[in-house]
């Protein structure tokens, strides 16, 4: 069949979903798309629920990802409250059946089932009042109860639980923050950044405990208390951002290879060859900048959607694209912007930039003496002279990096050739 | 609601109309105007929305703050005088923008 016009069903209608729906269209598919999402909502942003809208800052239409016009022009169609439960490959074309009985038949099939929050394994772990923050219905509940919230306890020091304390704050509730390890943000950025976050939250009053292991939730039927050990906190609510498990269940009834996700290949296929997966499920080939060669990373991020969509499209087209971006992150955490441009790791050499005149720090890391990444604290001009110049294989040489009296973008150097 | 025209870089015009109050980003990437990414959602995090301002009323242009003034100087291609960044522009007027080649 002329790969053009096959019909692709796409389950999972989040940011990874829509993209390659998007992805297809604008690579020449004309084809039937089918999109398939199991929240009973259309198409939305995840970032701003843990930010602006949950603050009731941002309207509920002014986060949709796609207008309702737009899935009509582009004629993907879109169903949501449906779960897609089981794929019969038995027939041809093949059929999925959702929770509500529909049938698709499909000549493609993308996994885009993202992954869900993590509860936290401690007795009261599901108490009234503990609440993790993925979709939009838990930013919804999270929303209805901060009129009356007096003092709440954010479980995980990372991006979510950071994110949720700071804008439990700014409503003026009492916020505790407990992270197991001894600083917060291991998984994501290096000791100075998180060191300046630290400090920063601390000054807004939050109060950030480290090594704090939450032994247990304490509450009859709604949660009033989190016990550390032998000490205990009182709290009328609980957020837990502590991570985040792949939904792999319809991969894995598919017979596909999982381990931390779906394992793809470089053109987003699955170990049969023919399924895809996209998105946070993925478990992809390292793409960012100084990875080493066959080491493999999940990536939770918008940007990884858009890139790997890119890729993923090309392959049901029957072409090969390369992964095109430099995987970025970035998390808001009331007025202190975090951005990150590549993946960083903790044996990287680092080199820290603090401009005390505007009170921004950026650390880069460099690997056998290339630049790999960089975080910036309310740094957005040098987080975008990084991701710039990691996309065009330049660099910043190491010995001029730290002197903050030149712009960084001054101090970029293309690569030879260029 | 006014209409807002882009001009992609080979030269297509497409226009849309602009809710009030919503920004020209917001509104291109919902309608699926080619040239503007917008990966952030309007966070000024990633400076994929940028834009060659051809022709606008001036009050629709408002002084550019610093922190998109900052973001411009990363943008895929190079920042010229007319360059914003579309998730900052609330038009209430006609207004004519051309996007460039790419935003990644």
């Amino acid at each position: 069949m002329n790969p053009e016009a096959a019909h692709v069903l796409v389950v999972g209608a989040s940011h990874a979903g829509v993209q390659l729906a998007v992805a297809l269209r604008e690579q020449g598919h004309h084809g039937p798309v089918t999109l398939v999402g199991a929240e009973d909502h259309r198409p939305y942003q995840r970032p701003p629920l843990s930010k602006d809208w949950l603050l009731g800052k941002a309207e509920k239409d002014s986060v949709l990802l796609r207008s309702d016009a737009f899935w009509a022009e582009r004629d993907i169609r879109v169903l949501p409250g449906e779960r897609v439960v089981e794929v019969d490959r038995s027939t041809e074309p093949a059929v999925a059946r959702t929770d509500r009985g529909t049938e698709i038949a499909h000549d493609r099939l993308v996994l885009a089932t993202g992954a869900r929050a993590r509860a936290l394994p401690v007795p009261g772990g599901d108490l009234e009042g503990v609440l993790l923050l993925r979709d939009a219905d838990d930013a919804l509940e999270l929303r209805e109860r901060l009129p009356d919230l007096r003092r709440a306890v954010v479980v995980g020091g990372g991006f979510i639980g950071l994110e949720v304390a700071a804008a439990l704050r700014a409503v003026g509730a009492e916020v505790v923050v407990l992270e197991s390890a001894d600083r917060l943000l291991a998984r994501a950025c290096g000791p100075e950044t998180a060191q300046e976050l630290l400090d920063r939250h601390r000054a807004d009053g939050i109060d950030v405990r480290l090594g704090a292991r939450v032994t247990a939730l304490t509450g009859e039927r709604r949660v009033t208390g989190v016990r550390l050990g032998d000490d205990h906190l009182e709290a009328d609510l609980v957020v837990v951002g502590v991570g985040v498990v792949p939904a792999t269940e319809l991969a894995e009834s598919l017979g596909l290879v999982c381990d931390d996700g779906v394992r793809v290949d470089e053109r987003a296929l699955a170990s049969d060859g023919l399924t895809l997966a996209v998105g946070d499920v993925a478990n992809q080939p390292h793409p960012a900048p100084g990875a080493a060669a066959g080491s493999r990373v999940r990536l939770e991020s918008v940007s990884n959607t858009l890139d790997q969509a890119a890729v993923a499209a090309a392959t049901l087209l029957g072409r090969e694209l390369a992964y095109p971006g430099v995987p970025w992150f970035w998390s808001t955490q009331g007025a202190h912007r975090l951005q990150i441009a590549g993946v960083s790791h903790a044996d990287d050499e680092r080199v820290v930039r603090r401009d005390p005149a505007r009170g921004g720090l950026t650390t880069l890391y460099y690997r056998d003496g290339r630049l790999v990444a960089a975080d910036t604290v309310d740094a957005p001009a040098e987080f975008v002279t990084v991701k710039k110049a990691l996309a065009q294989g330049a660099t910043i040489p190491r010995e001029r990096a730290a002197d903050v009296t030149a712009p960084l973008r001054t101090l970029v150097e293309q690569p030879v050739g260029a | 609601m006014p209409i807002v025209t882009f001009t992609a870089d080979d030269g297509t015009d497409r226009e849309v109309d602009v809710p009030d109050g919503d920004s020209l980003m917001e509104t291109a990437v919902r309608q699926g105007v080619p040239g503007i990414v917008g990966e952030c959602g309007g966070a000024l995090a990633c400076a994929t929305c940028h834009v060659f301002v051809v022709d606008a009323d001036p009050a629709d242009l408002p002084a550019m703050d610093e922190m998109e003034d900052e973001m411009l100087w990363g943008t895929a291609v190079d920042r010229r005088d007319e360059s914003r960044l579309s998730c900052q522009l609330r038009p209430r007027r006609p207004m004519h923008v051309r996007t460039p080649e790419t935003q990644q």
